[in-house]
C-alpha cells in the first residue's frame, strides 16, 4: 500500500490550469455535499472559492465546534539536535549552512523538559536534523525515556524511518509522528534535495503510512507551502490525509499548513500563499475532512493566529524556540540559530490568555500514557 | 415526581439528564451547566484529567455532589479500555465507568465486540459499567449478560447533533433490555431529548449540544426541562398513536356489533 501511485496518477493529469476551471457553483455544490469528494476539495481550494470565503467559514466553524468543541490543544517543539546531513536548499539547518551545530545530552534534555513542563505544557514535539550517526533512533529512544517523566505525550518530527524503527519508538513511549513531505512534486523534490538521505522521495512519502502501521496514535502530514505552486501541494496534502484516514481509521490524522518564511539559506519561495489563501485552504480542509486535526505553528503572526482560531484550528504551538537548547539556561549555547524565524514568540501564559479571550479553552492534556504499548508494561 | 428515581449501580438518580465536560470554551461554565440542567451525572474523559496540573484541571470545575462517570475516550481495544478504567479508579475517580471503544476516527462509531469484552472484565472487578454502543439488540443482550449496569445506545454518531437517527432500534432496546437505557450521542436539540424520554428511554446524555451552544448554561436549562417533560409524558402514558385515520365506513361494519 502506498499513496505514491495515487499521487502519480493525479500529477500526470493535473495542469495548473485545472484549478482555474472551477466555478462558484462548483464550490457551493462542494460545500453542500455530505461527503465531499477529491474533486470537491479541488473546487474548494480553487480561485473560485476565494469570493465565497465567508460562506465556507460559516460552515467550517460549525463543523469544527461540533467535532472538536471550543478548544485549542497546545504543544511546543523541543529541538534536540541540529546536526544534519541533508542539503535541503530552503532549510536553515542545511548541512552547508555555516551555523553552530549542537546536540543535547540527556541531562540537558531533562533540563529542557523540566523548563517546558514548568509552563504547564503536557504535549511535546521533539525534533532533530537528519544525522542518524549522531542523533538516531537509539538517541531518540533515550530522550523519550527522559521526557516521558515530564510529558504524557511525546511526538517526533525527525528523519524518515522504517516501520520497525517507528515501532521501537512507539514502544519507548512516542505516540505521535509529524512528517512533512515538503513538496509532493517529485521533480521539484529532487531539485530541492540534491544530496543526503532525504533525497528518497518515495521513502519519505510512505513514512506517515509506516508510522500508522507501527502504532502511532496521531500522524501529522503537510507540505511546506510555497516550494511549489501552493494549490498543487495543498491538494496532495488533503488527499494524503484522506488516504491515511481511509486506511488507518484507528489513527488520528492531522495536517500542518506551514508557509515559507525567511531563513538562513538562500532559497526563497516559488509561490507566496496570502493570508486569504491560507484561510481558504484551512476552511477547505475542514469541509473536506471534518475530523481532521489542523495544526498552526508560530510561523504565523500573532494577530493572524488569533483570528483563525474559530475557523478550523485544533492545535497550536506556544512558547516556541526553534534553536537547540532554547528553553533552559543550562542547555543554551550562545548565538544558536533557529531552523526558521518564528513570528509569534508569545509565552504559554500569554497564548492561554489570548485563546481564552477568543472564547476558546486552551487544552494542555489530551492524552494519558496508559495508551499503547507502554501502558501494558 | 420526586419518587421517580432512576437507579444505577445502587445509586438513586433524580435527574435523567447526564452531561459531559468536553468541548467547552471555558470549563468554568461546567458548574453553571450542572445547576441549570439539574444533572447529577457527568462524564469526563480520563485522558483529559490531569491531577498534576499546575494550573487548571477539569476536575476542579465539577461540583462535589455530581456522580462522576469517567469515560475511556481514546481506547481502541477492550484491553485499553480496561486499563483506563483501572487507572480512573486508582486516581480516585470512583467505580463508575463509561466504556467507549472506538477505532474509527472518521465516524467515531463504537466497537460492540471490544466493548462487550471490556464490560465483562470490569463488571467482575466491581465497576459500575455503562457501555456506549450502537443501538444493536444483540450487543445490548451480550452487555446485559456481561454485567453492564445500563446500556448507552447512540442516537447518531458522536458530535453530529443529528438527533434520534436510530429511533426504531432504540425503541427495540427499550422494549427488550431489562437495564436502564441511556441514549448517548447525537442529540442536538432539547426536542430530541424530550422525544427519547417520551419513547421510554431511562435517561439521555448530552454534551456537544450544550457545550457548543452560544449560551451553554441556558441550553443546559432547556435540556433539563425537555428531559423532565419527556419523562412526565412517558409516565402519563400518551394516547396510542394510529398510523391511519379511523375509517368512516369500516370494512367490517356489516358484521354488526358483538
Amino acid at each position: 500500500m502506498s499513496f505514491y501511485p495515487l499521487i502519480a496518477e493525479y500529477a500526470a493529469s493535473l495542469p495548473d490550469a485545472r484549478f482555474a476551471e472551477f466555478t462558484g457553483e462548483d464550490v457551493r455544490r462542494a460545500m453542500e455535499r455530505t461527503t465531499p469528494t477529491a474533486e470537491d476539495f479541488m473546487a474548494l481550494i480553487s480561485p473560485a472559492g476565494l469570493p465565497l470565503l465567508e460562506e465556507m467559514a460559516q460552515k467550517a466553524t460549525r463543523l469544527t465546534a461540533r467535532y472538536f468543541g471550543r478548544t485549542i490543544s497546545l504543544f511546543t517543539p523541543l529541538y534536540l539536535s541540529n546536526f544534519c546531513t541533508n542539503h535541503c536548499v530552503y532549510c536553515g539547518f542545511n548541512c552547508r549552512n555555516d551555523i553552530h551545530r549542537s546536540m543535547l545530552t540527556l541531562d540537558q534534555v531533562d533540563a529542557e523538559g523540566a523548563a517546558i513542563a514548568a509552563t504547564g505544557l503536557k504535549h511535546l514535539l521533539i525534533l532533530t536534523g537528519d544525522a542518524t550517526a549522531k542523533a538516531g533512533v537509539d538517541y531518540l529512544e533515550e530522550c523519550t525515556g527522559v521526557l516521558n517523566k515530564h510529558f504524557p505525550s511525546v511526538s517526533i518530527e525527525v528523519f524518515a524511518m522504517t516501520e520497525e524503527e517507528y515501532a521501537r519508538l512507539v514502544r519507548a513511549g512516542v505516540d505521535g509522528l509529524t512528517m512533512f513531505q515538503e513538496t509532493y512534486n517529485e521533480a521539484l523534490y529532487a531539485i530541492l534535495h540534491p544530496k543526503g538521505p532525504k533525497r528518497d522521495f518515495r521513502f519519505r512519502l510512505d513514512a506517515p503510512e509506516r508510522g500508522c502501521r507501527a502504532g502511532m496514535r496521531v500522524v501529522n502530514v503537510g507540505a511546506l507551502l510555497g516550494l511549489d505552486q501552493w494549490r498543487r501541494d495543498a491538494l496532495f496534502t488533503g488527499l494524503h490525509a484522506s488516504y491515511l484516514m481511509d486506511r488507518y481509521p484507528e489513527v488520528d490524522i492531522a495536517v500542518s499548513l506551514p508557509r515559507m518564511r525567511p531563513h538562513a539559506g538562500e532559497y526563497q519561495p516559488a509561490s507566496v500563499v496570502s493570508d486569504r489563501e491560507l484561510v481558504q485552504l484551512m476552511l477547505a480542509l475542514r469541509i473536506f475532512l471534518p475530523r481532521l486535526g489542523i495544526t498552526i505553528s508560530t510561523r504565523e503572526a500573532p494577530g493572524f493566529r488569533e483570528n483563525i482560531m474559530p475557523l478550523g484550528v485544533t492545535r497550536m504551538s506556544a512558547g516556541v524556540s526553534t534553536a537547540v537548547g532554547g528553553h533552559s539556561d543550562t542547555a543554551t549555547d550562545d548565538k544558536d540559530v533557529g531552523q526558521f524565524e518564528i513570528s509569534d514568540g508569545r509565552s504559554v501564559d500569554e497564548m492561554c490568555a489570548v485563546i481564552k479571550a477568543q472564547g476558546f479553552q486552551p487544552v494542555f492534556k489530551d492524552w494519558e500514557p496508559i495508551f499503547g504499548a507502554r501502558g501494558a508494561a | 415526581m420526586s419518587e421517580d428515581i432512576l437507579e444505577i449501580g445502587g445509586r438513586g438518580i433524580a435527574s435523567r439528564l447526564f452531561t459531559g465536560t468536553g468541548k467547552y470554551g471555558d470549563d468554568s461554565l461546567i458548574p453553571g451547566v450542572c445547576e441549570a440542567s439539574g444533572s447529577e451525572v457527568i462524564t469526563v474523559a480520563l485522558r483529559r484529567v490531569d491531577l498534576n496540573a499546575g494550573t487548571e484541571n477539569v476536575m476542579d470545575h465539577i461540583p462535589g455532589h455530581m456522580q462522576l462517570l469517567p469515560n475511556t475516550s481514546g481506547a481502541r481495544t477492550a484491553d485499553e479500555a480496561v486499563r483506563i478504567a483501572r487507572l480512573a479508579r486508582a486516581m480516585g475517580c470512583g467505580d463508575w465507568i463509561k466504556i467507549e471503544v472506538i477505532s474509527d476516527s472518521r465516524y467515531l462509531l463504537p466497537d460492540g465486540y471490544e466493548t462487550a469484552k471490556a464490560t465483562e472484565i470490569l463488571a467482575k472487578e466491581g465497576f459500575v459499567v455503562l457501555p456506549y454502543i450502537n443501538a444493536d439488540l444483540y450487543v445490548a443482550r451480550s452487555l446485559a449478560d456481561a454485567g453492564a449496569a445500563a446500556v448507552m445506545p447512540l442516537g447518531a454518531p458522536i458530535g453530529t447533533n443529528r438527533g434520534l437517527k436510530t429511533r426504531e432500534m432504540i425503541r427495540i432496546l427499550i422494549e427488550e433490555i431489562d437495564l436502564p437505557i441511556v441514549v448517548d450521542a447525537g442529540i442536538g436539540r432539547p426536542s430530541e431529548a424530550c422525544e427519547a424520554m417520551e419513547m421510554g428511554a431511562d435517561a439521555v446524555l448530552v454534551n456537544t449540544a450544550i457545550a457548543t451552544a452560544s449560551d451553554p448554561i441556558r441550553m443546559a436549562g432547556a435540556f433539563g426541562r425537555a428531559v423532565r417533560a419527556g419523562r412526565a409524558a412517558y409516565l402519563a402514558g400518551p394516547g396510542a398513536t394510529r398510523r391511519h385515520a379511523d375509517a368512516s365506513s369500516p370494512l367490517t361494519g356489516f358484521l354488526g356489533a358483538v
